[in-house]
């Protein structure tokens, strides 16, 4: 067992006390990242990355992708005291949290929906540890024909098990590839799309993309809602505590379909959203007690909460062995890899064992400090809510700045951070998804060498996408990622009595409380 | 959590906005197009050109807008709810324009004073606060802005006259 003893090494990075600090930091300021609305796990990484810039390398990752987790722990604060979903991934959360928070079952509510988070990243975690290295093991074989079919299938995947209309995310995702065109060729050193603007030169860094998309974006439809928050109040006690862990082992089947769900949809970039509402469908058909789900079931929490939490968690396994983040938040960290010099993909398990095993044992040790931290701070959190979101906003907002200046030094992203603010509240209104635009502003320059490296390989011939099985099926698998919801349409046509009820239920009820 | 659309007028349909948002990226596509034929969409010597990748993503542009815009206009489901009404819009343009403001004014006085100055103007205008309140939260802020990024992180923020007053 090569990973436990790499494992057990990891642990050992995590000896150095300062590790453990930053820990508890990033949890903490996750949790509030969570909770807060315009602040997510996305663009709290994007606003905190540059301050990491003098740490090592290790001390960073541990801290930003505790606060990953807090974001994940924290989204469910809001969503069952207040029904306001704080992460899009803690919108199912709603469906059974607020009815059990309206019934003063807040803490019940709140403990469950915090130890299946915990769950759920636990078994991701213990995935992750040992399917990472066959991964990588197996991705060390990979040439730029591979990598790009790879990178292929993430995109198409958008499409295919996206919710949004397949159109616009073609268009989203193209967007971002073009934006990350934009500035100086890589290979050639020639300019492009700068139209003669020097400022261009750098190109748009998925920084201030990020925090400007999901920061900004966020305020100003939280502000168009106008929204008071009048939430429950959250009374958590060891006792609730110790009566609602008696009462989990009876969702043992539920937690575990939630977490492979999860796991699945994380690690295929479908993401922790999509596995949420996915995970809650499949409970309330298949439970017992599917009836009451909507009205206050524990299961309903359960469900949507593993499978988020799993996902969240699996999206590093892309992100760690193949340089594909399976999330916006992994896009991120996967960019600080980047700019601290460290090259994500299968050779960094070999060059970097220390960074990669540090990180995956801070996975299991930061899950283990999340879980301790949100069920002692709840009311403190809950506190914060409170305060009226005039407050909050041009707060947040001014954080948001200082985050894009700092990126690089430069006055001029500030104002890109505000524009790529009011795009994020237009996609978000049209129903455009936001997330391929970040992934393939993070990807475009190595997904655009990789298919030119390809292609210098085979003299221009696309035929070397399908030059041997393995490229041939991941592009077979792309192809019809893309053309998945053209297949299914014409299977509706062929079937329409075909049930589909289920699915547009829940779509709905997303987008009227969607934050 | 309850949108407030009784209470205001829709401006513009959904739709509409899709068109317009679908037109404004087609032609982001043809810009990519354009500039791309520029650089040499084809084959150099040595490999494939600038232009190469970008030209596809321009075409893929352009062609999903084109989808877009023709489900829009001929879909069954047409959405004809209103994009904004005047109320959001209303709330909207009083967080984006002095956000704008408060942008413009960092080349000025430096971030401290502009996000002071931004603070205390949209609790006053959006929550009616009282001034001590104000006063608090709109020099607490920026405080703690200072301790974190100069001294704690030593990452510099771009700083004004009063900065300067003060010998920082």
């Amino acid at each position: 067992m090569e990973a436990l003893s790499s494992l057990i090494d990891g642990f050992g990075v995590l000896g150095d006390p300062m590790n453990i600090m930053y820990m508890f930091i990033g949890i903490t300021l996750g949790v509030l990242i969570g909770v807060l609305p315009g602040l997510g796990g996305a663009n709290g990484v994007a606003i905190l990355l540059p301050l990491t810039f003098s740490m090592s390398p290790t001390s960073a990752i541990i801290m930003l992708s505790c606060i990953y987790w807090g974001a994940l722990f924290g989204g469910a604060i809001t969503s069952v005291l207040f029904n306001i979903p704080g992460e899009p991934w803690s919108v199912a959360t709603t469906f059974d949290g607020y009815p059990m928070a309206q019934q003063g079952r807040a803490g019940e509510a709140l403990t469950g929906a915090f130890t299946s988070s915990f769950i759920g990243a636990l078994i991701a975690v213990v995935i992750l540890t040992f399917l990472a290295p066959l991964v990588a093991d197996f991705a060390l074989e990979f040439g730029p024909a591979e990598l790009f079919a790879v990178q292929l299938l993430t995109f198409c995947s958008f499409v295919g098990m996206g919710k949004e209309p397949p159109f616009k995310t073609i268009a989203a995702m193209m967007f971002g590839f073009a934006l990350a065109a934009v500035g100086q060729d890589p290979t050639t050193g020639q300019l492009r799309m700068t139209f003669g603007w020097y400022e261009l030169l750098r190109g748009f860094d998925f920084l201030i993309a990020v925090i400007g998309l999901f920061g900004i974006g966020e305020i100003l439809l939280t502000m168009e809602e106008g929204l008071a928050f009048r939430g429950k109040s959250a009374k958590i006690n060891p006792r609730i505590v110790l009566q609602t862990w008696a009462q989990m082992p009876k969702y043992w089947i539920t937690a575990i379909r939630g977490a492979i769900v999860g796991c699945w949809m994380g690690i295929t970039p479908g993401g922790a959203t999509p596995a949420s509402f996915m995970s809650y469908g499949l409970a309330k058909r298949m439970s017992k007690r599917g009836g009451n789900f909507g009205k206050g079931e524990l299961e309903g929490v359960v469900a949507p909460e593993t499978a988020a939490h799993a996902a969240g968690t699996s999206a590093l396994l892309p992100m760690l062995t193949l340089g594909i983040p399976g999330s916006p938040t992994a896009a991120v960290l996967l960019g600080g890899l980047l700019i601290w010099g460290l090259q994500p993909g299968p050779l960094l398990f070999i060059e970097q064992p220390e960074f990669v095993w540090g990180l995956i044992a801070s996975m299991y040790l930061g899950n283990i400090a999340g879980l301790i931290v949100v069920l002692t701070t709840v009311p403190l959190f809950a506190a914060i809510l409170r305060i009226p979101f005039s407050i909050i906003a041009p707060v947040i907002i001014a954080i948001c700045a200082v985050g894009a200046y700092t990126v690089n030094n430069a006055l001029l992203d500030m104002s890109f951070m505000l524009i790529f603010g009011v795009i994020g509240y237009v996609f978000k209104k049209l129903s455009y998804p936001l997330a391929p635009v970040v992934l393939a502003l993070v990807l475009g320059d190595m997904a655009e060498s990789n298919f030119r490296n390809a292609m210098v390989l085979s003299d221009g011939s696309l035929s070397i996408f399908w030059s041997n099985g393995l490229v041939g099926s991941i592009c077979g698998l792309a192809v019809f990622m893309l053309l998945w919801p053209a297949i299914s349409y014409a299977l509706r046509r062929l079937r329409p009595t075909a049930s589909r009820s289920q699915g547009e239920h829940v779509a709905g009820k997303e987008r009227s409380t969607a934050p | 959590m309850q949108h407030e659309g009784e209470s205001g007028g829709g401006l513009v349909s959904i739709r509409t906005i899709d068109i317009v948002v679908a037109l404004i990226m087609a032609g982001i596509g043809v810009l990519v197009v354009i500039d791309s034929l520029r650089l040499g969409a084809g084959w150099a010597g040595d490999g494939p050109q600038s232009g190469y990748f970008p030209f596809y993503i321009g075409l893929f542009i352009i062609a999903a807008s084109l989808g877009t815009i023709a489900i829009a206009l001929f879909g069954r489901k047409q959405n004809r709810d209103a994009f904004v009404n005047s109320v959001q819009l209303r709330h909207v343009v009083r967080v984006l324009v002095p956000t704008a403001m408060f942008i413009a004014l960092v080349g000025f006085t430096g971030i401290y004073v502009a996000s002071a100055l931004f603070i205390g103007a949209s609790m006053r205008w959006l929550g009616r606060f009282r001034w001590p309140l104000i006063v608090l939260v709109s020099v607490a802020v920026p405080f703690t802005l200072f301790l974190l990024f100069e001294i704690w992180f030593l990452v510099p923020l771009p700083k004004g006259p009063l900065e300067d007053l003060l010998g920082y």
